[in-house]
């Protein structure tokens, strides 16, 4: 769906931050949002744990916050690990479960987080947003 | 093998004698998983297999393909775990193999749970071999063709033999050399799915 059809051609690209654990997704949201400045802001919803508050991944959750961010531009989730890939890998393959335009973007959670949130607040398309998180990877360390 | 069609009923039944199965085995399940795993994997199939056969009474599916749709569905929704996304996964994908037929051959069954094994190696980015549930699905799947026993006997000696395995994949392969000697937990919870089979047929 274009941003045209949906959302207008302003639309932004949604953020939606899965972890296994509550407090880790909505810590790495507020610093990605905290660190993205001032201007448009691209909707962020953190999707961790469990619905109970435990730790593990909830398809529930991830639907939900997916709808709660998406304006028609698409929609960017990050993942931390292990059941978090392969649930949203799982919710992408049915269809019907996520909107339409979301995308598993294969990047480093915080520091990709933050690289998303900055790019799509500054008006980017999903493709841009995907390669600015996935480019967080090839920032060496050491 | 014979050619009588499996019907929905059957598949529900087979679905309830997995949920009976893995409450049973659920404590056993997570202490293998406490090694190598997170510990949670009994409790995760637990709750995702009662959410299965509260679904498919609430609201019985007519046909064998909708049957284990609707359970591969709770599954990836209620498990929490990374088990949810791969045996929800393989019922699915096998579900929907199956399609519209209001009863299917064991040659059907065994046909459309070949690409739901396939589905989960995908997923999973994984191989026969890698210490997981593969390990025990795709021996099972190729024994269904003799008989839905020697599939259930495939993949309990698929489980035990992964016993000696370096893990591949998923958290327990962070433990290098030090993962062997366990058996693996998924590789179990998939015999399982196979006993249950083997239950409602025989």
């Amino acid at each position: 769906m274009s941003a045209e059809a949906a959302g207008g051609a302003d639309a932004l690209v949604g953020i939606v931050l899965v972890s296994h654990s509550g407090p880790v997704a909505e810590s790495v949201a507020e610093l990605a949002v905290g660190l993205s400045g001032g201007g448009a802001k691209a909707p962020v919803a953190a999707a961790g744990g469990t619905p109970d508050g435990g730790l593990g991944t909830s398809a529930e959750l991830i639907t939900e916050a997916a709808r709660t961010v998406d304006r028609g531009a698409g929609v960017a989730v990050l993942v931390d690990l292990g059941s978090a890939v392969l649930t949203v890998k799982a919710l992408l393959a049915e269809g019907d479960e996520l909107p339409e335009g979301s995308r598993l973007v294969d990047a480093p959670f915080v520091e990709g987080a933050v690289a998303a949130v900055v790019t799509a607040s500054a008006g980017a398309d999903l493709d841009a947003v995907a390669a600015a998180a996935g480019e967080a990877y090839s920032y060496r360390k050491e | 093998m014979t050619e009588t069609a499996l019907d929905a009923a059957l598949f529900i039944r087979w679905m309830q004698a997995a949920a009976a199965l893995v409450d049973r085995e659920a404590e056993r399940l997570t202490e293998l998983d406490s090694p190598i795993g997170d510990a949670d994997h009994g409790s995760n199939l637990q709750r995702g297999f009662t959410a299965v056969a509260k679904a498919l009474e609430a609201e019985p599916p007519v046909t064998p393909g909708a049957v284990l749709t609707t359970a591969g569905r709770q599954l990836i929704s209620t498990v929490g775990g990374a088990s949810g996304p791969l045996y929800g996964t393989l019922l699915r994908r096998t579900g929907k193999a199956l399609g519209d037929a209001p009863g299917v051959t064991a040659e059907e069954l065994r046909a459309a749970l070949r690409g739901g094994v396939d589905a989960v190696a995908q997923l999973g980015g994984s191989a026969v071999g890698d210490k997981t549930m593969l390990d025990a699905l795709d021996p099972a799947v190729e024994a269904l063709a003799t008989s839905f026993a020697a599939a259930a006997e495939a993949a309990e000696k698929g489980a035990v033999d992964t016993t000696p395995l370096q893990a591949r994949k998923g958290r327990a392969s962070y433990l290098g050399e030090r993962s062997k000697g366990h058996q693996d937990p998924g590789a179990t919870s998939s015999a399982l799915l196979f006993a249950a089979l083997a239950e409602v047929t025989a």
